[in-house]
């Protein structure tokens, strides 16, 4: 059993063995720069995981030969930038940015079109890796989560600190992108910890320092803040945290409302948000964005019939049906549409749902331009009342048996082993979803410390 | 135009009338109810262009003349009204507004002008017969719950009413279903139905239908038809309708002939049971799983999230043993449109339709597709 206590022994992320902080700052056994040493290591448990340029590593990890070379994921005909490496990150190119500006930056960059399948397949890896660390992983995007590891030690036989660096080390030799890792005591700082020392970071923020730390940090980095409410705080000269820390209490709230009340916790490090693992999902629902915008239906329904299919098999490997079905439309001036209808019963089925979707889907088709189609099913319930077989339409039944029968076929062959006529041989932005990858991440058996010589100092 | 009404009437035609009108109407003139005062009395009408319901009131008139008002407006001041007031309609001049007057109250009211007023041109009825208010409100009660909703499926969205042969007799069939359940109901056909084209009614015309014989159960309703519409004139009440325009899927096929098993339980103890089991579902349509052996019937729920029950019942079945699961939302229904004491269920199997007639009355059946459980 893990027993340190000693908050002066820390460990080395590379060879994991404990280390005292040394004047040299290097690992006595590895020689590694990499030793984590701090006050409060092992008495922090709330921590932000991030992912490092996440596109960017996994394009580099699948193509070598990029590895040394600025590298741009984004573009398509929409020319923006999705991720940039560290190395393009380096010229001054950011996410967000305009292709054009990225390469005026980085002419050298090379640019990798987003294959969303590709990363979804790994953020569900590390997904899988964080949850075999605790029940409590709350997903912040495809490549981030929160994770509250308290009360995990005995499990680990370790405390969070360790079963971090070790998560990190882990998702580098089994994934080959690597993460970053911020430990805190509360969400708020963990993920502003996380973001200190990319890539390959580790970074701690204790109690007794969060309030110093964050007394030098701008207003924006509170979680509500935004550019709105941030220019209402500069109107009134307030840019940093520390300015918000001498206020009273009173003053924040006169001033700003409810969100003055979180001013003044937050800029304090007070942050009782608790990690919450959002498994109850309330939709299921995808979208995609086109290269070129479109408007007629023959260009629009094989996209939706493509999009069917990925909701309902999503909604089949998660057991659940859906009985509202929501159409969403962007147009060409970025205005959204939303139409839903519900159903008599929950379905599982992307005929339906594509049916349905259709059903929603010509009204629209006006000769209006879109850019982005969705569609996406909600009012989840379980399978018990899904589909019913129906008296009346006995081709209903019929069609299930196909799809089943699809299914089947697509488990073993694939998902393009088999296509219904409104998606085959269609473009990219219509193309049913790649077969995923079922690897899960072996839980490694806890490492007693405690049984190894310390070495000394 | 200058009428003076008992409030008592006014409010009885209005009531009638005004359900017709929706709440929410783009078109300004489908909010209003024509007033039109003639000879002894006066017309209302109110329609959702779909459907229309004209209702004649006794009344002292007068001035003859016709305008259109807010109906559920005016509906709402006359139900406010002390009972036993006499109303006075009496409208401007230049017709633009229209006052009402009971006692020391007075409003004025907005008015549309009659010619803007939409008429559901009613065209030439091919059939006539009437029928008596008692067997037409039946052939509504037994299958007015299992009338559709979904929209896609709009031909399934009212009631399929038909002439067929049955047992050597014309019969009136009413047929309804939503693709879980079919409900079927049947009286002899009044004499003028011969012939006449399968129509469907839809939902909101059976469901003002069925509140106007509420009342007067026991008058005689006159029906005209065509392909496209209906009319039923119930006292000073006519109500026209246009049809669905879709074909009522064969429903005879969906009837199940083979099914061999036959459980017999009294009707009102089934209810109550299936009602009481049901209580643990907290969600609708949740099923209820039916085990039937020897002489036995055992109602079960299983709900994950609260809990379980059961219950057994006598039943006269001897069969072998099957294990079948419906919803209970649906079993609920049937059971409270059967009239009679005896239930009879005709059973196949766990995955087939299951036939559930009234042990009592031949005129009414009933299929339920079973769930999964």
């Amino acid at each position: 059993m893990f027993r340190l206590n000693d908050p002066k022994l820390g460990f080395c992320r590379d060879c994991l063995a404990p280390r005292r902080a040394a004047a040299s700052r290097r690992c006595a056994g590895c020689g590694s720069p990499r030793v984590l040493v701090h006050d409060e290591l092992y008495e922090l448990r709330i921590a932000h995981i991030d992912c490092d340029a996440f596109y960017a590593s996994i394009e580099k990890r699948d193509r070598p030969e990029l590895r040394d070379k600025p590298l741009i994921v984004g573009g398509g005909k929409r020319g923006v930038v999705s991720t940039a490496c560290y190395l393009a990150r380096i010229k001054g190119v950011r996410s967000a940015m305009p292709m054009f500006k990225a390469l005026e930056l980085c002419p050298e960059a090379v640019v990798v079109k987003p294959e969303m399948e590709k990363y979804a397949s790994a953020g569900r890896q590390v997904r899988a890796m964080m949850q075999a660390l605790t029940p409590l992983v709350e997903p912040v995007s495809i490549d981030e989560a929160f994770l509250d590891l308290s009360g995990t030690e005995r499990m680990h036989g370790a405390p969070p600190a360790f079963i971090l660096a070790r998560f990190a080390q882990d998702v580098e030799r089994e994934l080959g992108i690597s993460v970053s890792v911020g430990l805190s005591y509360c969400k708020f700082l963990a993920k502003m910890a996380s973001d200190l020392k990319k890539p390959r970071g580790f970074a701690v923020i204790g109690k007794a320092e969060a309030p110093a730390f964050l007394a030098e940090q701008p207003v924006t980095m509170i979680w509500g803040v935004g550019q709105a409410f941030a220019q209402v705080l500069h109107r009134d000269g307030i840019r940093t945290i520390g300015q918000l820390q001498r206020m009273e209490q009173g003053d924040l709230l006169r001033r700003y409302g409810s969100m003055g009340n979180r001013l003044f916790r937050l800029s304090r490090g007070d942050d009782t948000r608790r990690v919450e693992p959002s498994n109850e999902r309330k939709s299921v629902s995808a979208e995609t964005t086109f290269d070129n915008d479109l408007a007629t239906a023959a260009d629009l329904v094989p996209v939706l019939r493509a999009l069917s299919e990925k909701v309902s098999a999503r909604l089949k490997k998660g057991d659940t049906a859906g009985q509202t079905v929501t159409l969403k439309l962007k147009t060409q001036d970025f205005k959204t549409r939303t139409r839903n209808q519900r159903l008599p019963d929950p379905t599982r089925l992307a005929d339906r749902i594509f049916e349905t979707g259709l059903g929603l889907l010509r009204k629209e088709t006006d000769g209006t331009r879109f850019r982005l189609l969705g569609i996406g099913v909600s009012d989840l319930s379980d399978t018990a009342r899904a589909d019913p077989p129906d008296l009346i339409d006995l081709r209903s039944r019929k069609r299930a048996l196909a799809e089943t029968a699809v299914d089947a076929l697509r488990e073993k062959y694939g998902l393009r082993a088999i296509e219904t006529g409104y998606t085959f041989g269609k473009g990219t932005k219509g193309r049913p979803p790649r077969a995923e990858s079922t690897d899960t991440p072996s839980m490694r058996p806890p490492e007693f410390w405690d049984e190894m010589d310390l070495p000394d100092a | 135009m200058r009428v003076v009404l008992e409030r008592s009437n006014l409010l009885k035609a209005l009531n009638h009338v005004h359900r017709v009108v929706e709440r929410r109407n783009t078109i300004p003139i489908l909010s209003n109810v024509l007033l039109e005062a003639k000879g002894g009395g006066v017309d209302m009408k109110a329609t959702d262009l779909d459907l229309e319901i004209t209702e004649a009131t006794l009344a002292r008139v007068d001035q003859p003349g016709a305008t259109t008002v807010p109906a559920h407006l005016l509906y709402d001041i006359v139900r406010k009204l002390p009972d036993g007031a006499e109303v006075m309609l009496k409208l401007d001049e230049d017709g633009n507004a229209m006052t009402v007057v009971a006692g020391r109250s007075s409003f004025r009211l907005q008015c549309l002008p009659q010619s803007d007023f939409p008429e559901l041109s009613a065209g030439s009825f091919s059939h006539s017969f009437s029928i008596d208010g008692p067997s037409l409100k039946g052939l509504i009660d037994k299958t007015q719950f299992a009338i559709s909703t979904e929209e896609t499926r709009y031909y399934l969205n009212g009631i399929f009413f038909h002439a067929i042969e049955s047992d050597g007799k014309l019969k009136l069939r009413a047929v309804a279903t939503d693709g879980h359940r079919l409900a079927r109901a049947e009286v002899e056909a009044p004499s003028g139905a011969e012939g006449m084209p399968g129509i469907i009614i839809p939902r909101k015309t059976v469901g003002e239908l069925q509140k106007l014989l509420d009342g007067d159960a026991e008058q005689t309703v006159g029906v005209e038809l065509s392909e496209t519409k209906i009319r039923f004139t119930i006292g000073g009440i006519v109500l026209t309708s246009k049809l669905i325009d879709g074909t009522f899927p064969d429903y005879q096929r969906v009837i199940p002939t083979q099914n061999d098993k036959q459980l017999v339980i009294d009707r009102q103890s089934f209810a109550q049971a299936v009602d009481r089991v049901s209580t643990i579902s907290s969600e609708r349509g949740r099923a209820v799983k039916l085990s039937i052996n020897d002489g036995q019937l055992v109602l079960a729920v299983n709900n994950p999230d609260s809990g379980s029950a059961t219950e057994e019942l006598a039943a006269d079945y001897s069969a072998e043993p099957i294990e079948i699961g419906f919803n209970a939302r649906y079993l609920l229904d049937v059971a409270g449109q059967l009239s009679g004491s005896e239930a009879r269920f005709m059973l196949a199997d766990a995955g087939s339709p299951t036939l559930i007639h009234d042990q009592s009355d031949d005129q009414a059946l009933y299929v339920l597709m079973p769930m999964r459980v």
